[in-house]
């Protein structure tokens, strides 16, 4: 049996990751997590954010949005805990726990937008 | 790394690696740099998670989302999402102006040049934010 590395396609999410985080947190930070509890812009209303949210192709956006940046966290990560903290004899445990995480998050992710 | 005891031979010479601290990444600025830009990982996924958080609670209705609202004006939250919002953009900033050595544009010979590239990813950055910004609180 062959058996395929995954470190090449973790290294692509990871990339594809690292760009829409990017791109897409920032601003999403600054509104939600400063401009609006600071009292600096109004927020939306809840039925603004939620016809928003509604629209099919936001929650696509979301779902991509999530699942690709928790991926290149969880990646990163791995690599942090590797070179950061050499802790090299915990291979296995730190990538089911990275891993893991992404896939959990991702899954919530999943099942929030859908059901919205 | 375990202490070889102090017996060399002529076949077990002397070790050459050397002992490397835990805390290597505070000795230079670009280590440093490095360290914050990994770190910068946590706080991703932080924004994710913060950012379900409010997906969930305006599918809550509206009571929730003000009682999510009130939960972000606290002082503590607001350091973790300053935090997370300078760690984001650092990461960004990083990510960007490594754009052209790891994306090369070839037109038949020539190569486009890569500030270009990084050029083109701030733009990017830019209009995303504009089309966010809009969608939140134009309109």
């Amino acid at each position: 049996m062959i058996r395929r590395s995954a470190e090449p396609l973790l290294w692509m999410v990871f990339s594809a990751g690292g760009v829409v985080a990017a791109l897409v947190l920032p601003m999403l930070l600054f509104l939600f997590g400063v401009a609006f509890p600071l009292g600096w812009i109004t927020p939306p209303s809840a039925m603004h954010l939620s016809s928003v949210i509604g629209h099919p192709l936001t929650r696509l956006a979301l779902v991509l949005v999530c699942t690709v940046s928790l991926f290149h966290a969880a990646h990163r990560f791995r690599y942090t805990l590797y070179d950061g903290l050499q802790i090299k004899h915990l291979n296995e445990i730190i990538a089911l726990a990275c891993y893991g995480g992404a896939i959990a998050g991702s899954l919530v992710s999943v099942y929030l937008l859908a059901t919205f | 790394m375990a202490h070889i005891a102090e017996h060399y031979t002529a076949y077990h010479p002397r070790w050459l690696r050397t002992h490397v601290s835990t805390y290597w990444w505070l000795r230079k600025r670009s280590y440093f740099a490095f360290i914050l830009r990994e770190i910068s990982s946590v706080f991703v996924a932080w924004s994710v998670v913060y950012l379900l958080l409010i997906v969930y609670a305006v599918g809550r209705g509206p009571a929730a989302y003000e009682e999510l609202l009130e939960w972000s004006r606290d002082p503590w939250v607001i350091l973790v999402n300053v935090s997370s919002l300078l760690l984001v953009s650092f990461h960004a900033v990083t990510w960007f102006n490594l754009a052209p050595q790891a994306l090369v544009v070839r037109f038949g010979h020539t190569h486009l040049p890569g500030s270009l590239i990084s050029a083109s990813n701030y733009a990017a950055w830019v209009v995303v934010s504009a089309i966010i910004a809009w969608t939140l609180i134009g309109g």
